[in-house]
């Protein structure tokens, strides 16, 4: 595969010796408008790399939060065409933060698979999550993501083994993530030093960034973790955000927008600095 | 063994029935799918496994069930003879019984000491905690809270056996609700934890697992009616909501050509309604609970709430190998509104001091349809997989009936 924001956005990261931060959202949440004023507030707030979820009914990867999120989203009228239009406003004002499509297959393939990659590599995406499409699955979508372009990024787990891994790396590109628990998004949160040697043992493995997401919520567990990994995703604390801005009617308080992005300050910032000051790690 | 040009052959080395199927699941749980792939082939092959199946199967279920021909819903149709194979007369008093017995054996084989379900209707709830009380394992069982509603008695059941019933107050608050939920308990409980699912859906190798394990019905219900009627019947007749009492009784009747073959899904309230589980009829090929199958499902690719007045039947899917076999044109489907189980419901009850459960009273609502136009010598089977006591609370209250 050719090189992608992707690949550009890790390289930088790496020269400057800090750990990338990761901001997850759904797209359309809570709505179209309000959503593409928090993804254009992304970068300035400190996210290296997007991560836009698809909106799906039946998420069963994620806890709570981010089901709640794919709801709010869908009834406010989020579709995959509206998630790739917003991509492709995004795109019309930054061409350099990558963007990660997450989410589900049913959505996808319902769009059509060629049609899809088509489209969203033309809207400016860089990359897909697919939660259930693992490599037994590859000829549905991953290597036709790849013809076009599109870095195809594989979830490895803690039940990920040695026998496993081999397969879970074979044409996953861009970067790998390291999901912290075996569990859902936005539940429990794992031991840094465990998660420090689960990510040296992917490192004798890969020469891939690595990623560490799935219950990161507090700025102290992002940079614990960021002091290691080579970057951070933050998804069901952010989302959990946009909810708490929503009152029981369904109407919006003020500042929605600023509460999600200033807590994508702290935490990026968090991380962005695990590697700097006293006690730091050298690389 | 079944050849190449076998309609039993399936599903392929990778878990696929043609295009349906597969392992659409998250990585957590991949190296888990396989291992139970590897257990299940190992445990097909082991002679001990079968025996003990077969032993519970016969002591413990009361198997086999026995064949009845219904002599007075055969004269009231005036047409084919109506037979029925009635599951319903299994411990926990439907077909769902089977497969636990066989999944359990399972997940002790592989070191596992915690139980997880989804549930419906509570059948299949009521048949793991039944299952996990009889092997003393701790289970957990998922259940859509609006199931919860119209299914008191199997919750009250359920936790008599020391299960644990948690509601689903996700989504729809229904079965595909409590399978999400029970797939994110899984995906956190890896390492002890075995999920018994409760019909041909899922992940490979879970349908053909179940399948395999359902078709005890069918094996049986051909060699009785061998035995019976020195014939095969001209007709089968099951209702399908995920389908796994239907796969059981039809598997092992696939390869006799003469054999015609009916599955009848839940119309609701009319399948041009939008309020119906009619997967076959109005839906299209999609990806759900790890397995591609024909789903109810928008443009989008967002999955449409189902209605049926059957719990067990109100799932959005169906199971890949249902998909497989409606393409090939092997199995019709046909489609049973709520009335139409309704009325079936009290006819049966009537006709034949049987309450039938309201799944497999779409069966038999079909059955009406066509048995008064066949001919006498016509033999119709129909699974009579549940009886229908779960049921009273929803039928009265349809009937403006207060208990």
């Amino acid at each position: 595969m050719m090189s992608t924001r992707i690949d550009a956005r890790f390289a930088e990261l790496k020269a400057a010796n800090r750990a990338g931060f990761v901001a997850f959202v759904t797209a359309a949440d809570p709505d179209i408008e309000t959503s593409f004023e928090i993804i254009k507030g992304l970068p300035g707030a400190g996210a290296d790399l997007i991560e836009l979820g698809m909106p799906f009914t039946d998420p069963m990867a994620d806890g709570p939060a981010i089901q709640a999120a794919s709801l709010r989203a869908l009834k406010a009228g989020g579709s995959m065409v509206v998630t790739l239009d917003l991509v492709k406003r995004f795109r019309a004002g930054d061409d350099a933060t990558p963007i990660i499509l997450m989410g589900y297959y049913n959505p996808i393939y319902a769009y059509g698979v060629d049609a899809f990659v088509r489209d969203a590599a033309a809207a400016g995406v860089d990359g897909l999550i697919i939660v259930d499409l693992p490599p037994e699955e590859d000829i549905e979508l991953c290597l036709p993501a790849n013809q076009a372009g599109l870095n195809f990024i594989r979830l490895a787990t803690p039940t990920t083994d040695s026998v496993r891994l081999p397969a879970v790396l074979q044409n996953t590109s861009g970067f790998l993530y390291y999901v912290a628990i075996a569990g859902i998004t936005g539940t429990a949160s794992a031991d840094a030093q465990k998660l420090r040697q689960a990510v040296e043992e992917l490192r004798k493995s890969t020469k891939l960034p690595v990623a560490v997401g799935f219950g990161i919520k507090s700025p102290e567990n992002a940079s614990d973790i960021a002091a290691f990994a080579d970057a951070v995703v933050v998804g069901s604390a952010l989302v959990q955000r946009i909810a708490d801005h929503i009152a029981p009617d369904g109407s919006q308080n003020e500042g929605l927008v600023k509460g999600v992005l200033d807590t994508v300050v702290t935490l990026a910032s968090a991380a962005h600095g695990a590697r700097s000051g006293p006690g730091a790690p050298k690389e | 063994m079944a050849g190449e040009n076998s309609f039993k052959a399936g599903p392929d080395e990778r878990g696929r029935f043609g295009i349906y199927g597969g392992r659409f699941v998250a990585e957590t749980l991949m190296p888990l799918i396989l291992d139970l792939e590897t257990a299940y082939e190992a445990a097909k092959k082991d002679a001990s496994f079968q025996a003990e199946f077969d032993l519970l199967l016969r002591d413990y279920v009361g198997r086999p069930s026995p064949l009845y021909f219904a002599e007075r819903l055969t004269a009231h149709f005036g047409g084919a003879q109506i037979y029925f194979k009635r599951d319903e007369l299994n411990h926990t008093g439907a077909h769902k019984i089977n497969n636990c017995i066989g999944q359990i054996l399972l997940a002790r084989k592989m070191g596992k000491t915690r139980i997880i379900a989804e549930t419906g209707a509570g059948q299949h709830g009521v048949a793991t905690a039944t299952v996990a009380a009889r092997f003393g394992l701790p289970c957990t069982i998922y259940m859509g809270a609006v199931d919860m509603e119209r299914q008191k008695p199997n919750v009250f059941r359920m936790r008599l056996l020391g299960a644990e019933v948690v509601p689903v107050t996700s989504g729809s608050h229904t079965l595909k609700d409590a399978m999400n939920e029970a797939m994110r308990d899984w995906v956190a409980h890896v390492d002890d934890t075995f999920y018994i699912i409760g019909s041909v859906a899922g992940p490979h190798p879970y349908p053909a697992m179940v399948r395999d394990f359902q078709s005890v019905i069918g094996t049986e219900a051909r060699a009785q009616m061998l035995d019976r009627l020195g014939r095969l019947p001209s007709t089968l007749v099951a209702c399908v909501g995920g389908g796994s009492n239907a796969m059981g009784l039809f598997y092992p009747f696939l390869d006799d050509a003469d054999v015609e073959i009916i599955a009848v899904e839940a119309a609701g309230k009319g399948v041009d309604t939008g309020e119906h589980a009619a997967a076959i009829a109005k839906g299209t090929p999609g990806i759900l609970h790890g397995a591609r199958s024909y789903l109810l499902q928008d443009e989008d690719g967002q999955i449409i709430e189902p209605h049926s007045i059957s719990a067990g039947l109100d799932y959005p899917g169906i199971g890949p190998e249902h998909s497989w076999l409606h393409d090939k044109g092997r199995v019709k489907f046909e489609t049973a509104t709520d009335a139409d189980a309704l009325e079936a419901f009290q006819l049966c009850s009537l006709q034949e001091g049987i309450l039938p459960a309201l799944e497999p009273s779409h069966a038999l609502a079909h059955v009406g349809k066509i048995a008064p136009k066949r001919s006498k010598s016509d033999v119709i089977l129909v699974n009579l997989c549940g009886r229908g006591d779960k049921d009273i609370f929803t039928v009265a209250d349809h009937l403006g009936a207060k208990l």
